[in-house]
């Protein structure tokens, strides 16, 4: 068998294709897309032959690095100020990474594509590989870094935490609803194409550059399989455009995927590259350059632009309009404070500006400082318990925001906010994209077209529900983000292991009681919530209120 | 030019991020948390006294509103079902009858303390597999498979055979490549969405590697005897796939177990406890592996025992340890035993009529196999010992 080509070989499995004789498979998942006209060839032309040494290879440069990196004591090096943020990350992405392998099967019943199923099945296995070994390495970082909490309660946390509901867009999505809507064009087309550029290669280059050299070992290797899934969404997009009755949901599914996946990739991965390093080089790229290199140049212009010509119909306004969020308003930066606002319901520990990082922004970003630097000076300030309450309680010139109903990032570009009543509630979204995601495009009809497989949005998707009229020291508790001794938080808005200067239950027992932004506008007349509007599109940037002069 | 002023011919340092002496390794300082005993995961329970490697990297990856879960799914289906639903199966494990927590204003978490809060959470797969464990086993049967047929190729082995044995292999040996292909894809694979863990799913997608693995393995296999033996017909196994009759029988239940209706749980069972030892072992162990050495052959056996290998050391392990507890529910247990008595008094049946179909086979080479009665008594016998370790009766159709 070894001297075969790989042609030759994978020519000899298609003869495996097979064409039901005595009973058609069960259709369990739905799709409104039609592939009466696909004709396409698996690109992959990988066999299970060659694919499972070559990833047992992969693996043993990966445990290697591993046992490397913990003999050469890689955590003398590491910067803690970037390793917290891991214990966000690595809660998040082996589910995301999982629910990839579990909407495969959902694609091998939706694309009537006997040669695409081949290459589906090895994605499905590579998923497993994925959210595994990143589950391993998250074990390495609980075992060997300074502090193990948070990670070692991360899966809890991430089914509890708010930014827990916002990752699972980035998993969920992928295995609900319409089977090609999720499978397809969100996962492969979008997620997998345009964002694991910043995910699995623009984070890890920024890991190394902290003293980590594991998390671009893991996550290269990772996305060294990427390419594979690539291939599988667009052989599927291919099929998809043959069908004339297929353009409109595309149109649709490749403006909510697209601007999804702007809102949850670029909010996280933007924020750990932007606030979890401590490269300062003025000649390393910034997350904004990044975007421009990885997502606008390789993706849109090189990847979607030629699809055009098929029919495709691209959407250039919110490839626009994401850059616009990015590089005019501060989206990133906007989510950065956001997080460190609310440090306390989280669990890792977010480290504050000093004047190097100050000075970084400012050249990256000019007029940076005078958006959000007195901000994070007030975060210095009251990073160290001393009397005063967290900052989120403090008058430091920032409104707590609304949520978005549909991404679940809060609504931070205050002048975008829009809000609507939908299914009997108000809800604000950040963006008109997202008002029309939850009002229109998830819906049994789209444009007065039925579409009964699409999927709805769902659950408690404003976490501060749960919570109104709660003691801070008692949603603290009850999410579990307590370390061993029973009151010292997981959470800490600073650096310092010092027991004597990290925030306890104590520190946050006597903060005002946490309220439901989204309760209290339902409770709102009419009147009292356009003038909440109207004041609410005025606020920012930095959170800051609506001018009282205007 | 002052000292202060740049020299442009002086060499430029290079950009490049600075090792910084950080302190942050395990054991540096002392604080809440920083003792060896909070560096293990802490959010589920183990199986047994000690947590493995295999539960860190699977258990709780896939999460469950009755658990930590405490803002809901937050995707539905156009009909309202989200996440893992637990009634894509009929069967059911204690506890799945609680409603979920009743959360909404002011609730809180409300995480489930009582853990695991249904009997689905208690599965772990036996074989313990994860990635690392999935790519070393499927590496070294490849490889020695690989070896093992390079070897015979060397060795002029094929000549060997006789023409009988070579019309018996690209038709017979050739067309189980299809039904291993059926399996791991639209049995094993299509239903991994569905299970109610993740312990669950990823057991399914390791048996449906190795089932698609070992559908290429034979087809990759037979193009090898193609290239290696004058006149190997390297289509025949379409033919015999598509027209013989004593293939059809075995086709027919094939197909049928992609064709279970919105049941994760009939359908592994009914493949892996029923279709499996009455079919699978029937052809793999007790035809072909029993009649090849005597015509010749001493290789198909190997590329055969690879697959047989999958089936009985570790897919049929992991399918008992799913299964039997269900029959010993602590809620359910009668629910499950009639259930699963019930797939059992359907499905053996269809694979006893199969099997006969297949007894043509058994005339086919020069140098027979035991007779396929023997065989099939073997086979049954196979079978009624694994209903026995499932606690489930032996049916009545396998006096048939």
């Amino acid at each position: 068998m070894s001297r075969q080509s790989l042609a030759k070989a994978h020519q000899k499995i298609q003869e495996l294709a097979w064409e039901p004789q005595y009973h058609e498979p069960y259709m369990k998942y739905g799709t409104d897309y039609t592939f009466r006209k696909a004709a396409k060839k698996d690109p992959l032309k990988q066999v299970l032959r060659s694919y499972f040494p070559m990833e047992e290879e992969k693996d043993h440069r990966v445990y290697g690095a591993q046992d490397g990196a913990i003999r050469g004591n890689m955590f003398r090096q590491v910067q803690e100020r970037w390793l917290e943020w891991q214990k966000l990350f690595l809660s998040i992405i082996p589910l995301p990474e999982i629910s990839a392998a579990r909407s495969m099967p959902m694609l091998f019943q939706a694309v009537p594509n006997p040669e695409l199923h081949n290459g589906q099945a090895i994605q499905m296995i590579d998923e497993v590989r994925h959210s595994t070994i990143q589950q391993n390495l998250k074990r390495l970082y609980m075992n060997n870094y300074i502090d193990p909490a948070g990670f070692n309660n991360s899966l809890r946390n991430f089914h509890t935490d708010y930014c827990g509901t916002i990752g699972r867009q980035f998993a969920e999505g992928f295995i609900t609803g319409d089977a090609i809507t999720a499978a397809s064009i969100y996962l492969t087309i979008v997620a997998e194409t345009a964002f694991t550029n910043t995910l699995f290669v623009a984070m890890p280059a920024e890991a190394a550059a902290n003293g980590d050299y594991l998390l671009p070992t893991v996550f290269h290797s990772v996305q060294s399989d990427e390419s594979r899934h690539i291939s599988n969404g667009y052989a599927t997009l291919l099929m998809a455009l043959s069908d004339e009755d297929n353009r409109q949901l595309l149109e649709r599914d490749l403006r909510y995927a697209w601007w999804n996946n702007h809102r949850v990739v670029d909010a996280a991965i933007g924020t750990f590259i932007e606030y979890g390093t401590k490269d300062r080089r003025k000649d390393r790229e910034s997350y904004a350059e990044m975007w421009r290199r990885w997502i606008y140049d390789d993706y849109y212009r090189s990847y979607l632009l030629p699809l055009e010509k098929y029919g495709l119909v691209i959407p250039h306004d919110l490839v626009e309009e994401s850059w616009k969020q990015i590089w005019e308003k501060g989206y990133v930066h906007e989510v950065a404070q956001f997080f460190a606002t609310g440090w306390l319901a989280n669990y890792w520990r977010i480290d504050g500006m000093t004047d190097e990082d100050f000075e970084w922004f400012e050249y990256k970003y000019p007029g940076w400082y005078d958006r959000y630097g007195k901000w994070w000076e007030n975060y210095n300030r009251l990073a160290l318990p001393n009397g005063h309450n967290a900052i989120v309680a403090e008058d430091v010139d920032y409104v707590y925001p609304h949520r978005c109903w549909t991404c679940m990032v809060p609504c931070l570009v205050r002048e975008d906010m829009v809000m609507q009543e939908v299914d009997g509630q108000w809800r604000t979204y950040c963006h008109e994209v997202c008002r029309w995601t939850d009002a229109e495009a998830f819906r049994p009809t789209y444009q007065g077209r039925e579409t009964p497989n699409m999927g709805k949005l769902v659950g408690h998707r404003e976490w501060e529900t749960l919570y109104h009229g709660w003691n801070w020291a008692d949603v603290v508790k009850d999410m579990g983000f307590v370390r061993d001794d029973g009151k010292t938080m997981t959470a800490q808005p600073h650096l310092n292991l010092d027991p004597k200067k990290m925030w306890t239950l104590d520190h946050m027992r006597r903060m005002p009681h946490l309220q439901s932004p989204n309760v209290l506008l339902n409770e709102m007349s009419d009147a009292e919530r356009e003038a909440f509007k109207a004041d609410y599109n005025r606020q920012g940037p930095a959170g800051r209120p609506a001018p009282k002069d205007a | 030019m002052t000292t202060t002023e740049s020299n442009p011919s002086a060499p430029t340092e290079r950009s490049v991020p600075k090792p910084v002496f950080t302190d942050a390794e395990a054991g540096a300082k002392e604080f809440p948390d920083s003792s060896p005993a909070a560096r293990r995961y802490n959010y589920f329970n183990p199986a047994k006294r000690k947590q493995t490697h295999y539960e860190d990297v699977t258990v709780e990856v896939q999460p469950d509103p009755r658990h930590y879960l405490s803002q809901g799914w937050i995707y539905g289906f156009a009909d309202g079902s989200r996440g893992y639903p637990l009634h894509w199966t009929k069967l059911k494990a204690w506890g799945v009858d609680e409603p979920e927590p009743p959360r909404g204003v002011g609730t809180g978490s409300m995480h489930v303390q009582n853990w695991p809060a249904h009997g689905w959470h208690e599965f772990r797969d036996p074989n313990e597999e994860w990635e690392q464990t999935l790519y070393r086993y499927n590496a070294n049967v490849v490889r020695q498979l690989t070896q093992n047929v390079e070897n015979a190729r060397n060795a002029k082995a094929f000549d060997l055979w006789t023409p009988n044995w070579i019309r018996f292999v690209e038709r017979n040996v050739g067309a189980w490549m299809h039904i291993e292909h059926i399996l791991g894809l639209y049995v094993f694979a299509a239903n991994e969405r569905s299970g109610p863990t993740n312990m669950h799913n990823t057991a399914m997608a390791v048996n449906s590697a190795h089932k698609i693995r070992f559908a290429q393995d034979l087809a990759l296999y037979n193009l090898t005897l193609t290239e290696e033996i004058d006149g190997f017909d390297g289509s025949a196994h379409l033919e015999a796939w598509n027209s013989d009759a004593e293939w059809q029988g075995a086709r027919k239940v094939t197909e049928a177990l992609t064709a279970v209706q919105d049941d994760w749980g009939e359908a592994i069972f009914a493949a892996n406890i029923v279709f499996e030892p009455l079919i699978g072992e029937l052809f793999r162990s007790n035809l072909v592996m029993q009649t090849a050495a005597g015509n010749g052959d001493f290789v198909t056996p190997t590329v055969m025992g690879a697959g047989e290998f999958d089936f009985a050391q570790r897919d049929l392990r992991w399918t008992v340890a799913c299964f039997a507890p269900l029959v010993q529910d602590k809620e359910f247990a009668d629910h499950n035993k009639g259930l699963m008595q019930g797939w059992l008094s359907n499905w053996v049946p269809q694979a006893l009529e199969a099997a006969r179909t297949m007894q043509p086979m058994w005339s086919q080479a020069d140098h027979k196999p035991p007779r396929f009665e023997d065989a099939l008594d073997r086979a049954k016998n196979r079978f009624a010992g694994i209903c026995r370790d499932l606690n489930l009766d032996t049916p009545e159709e396998l006096k048939q």
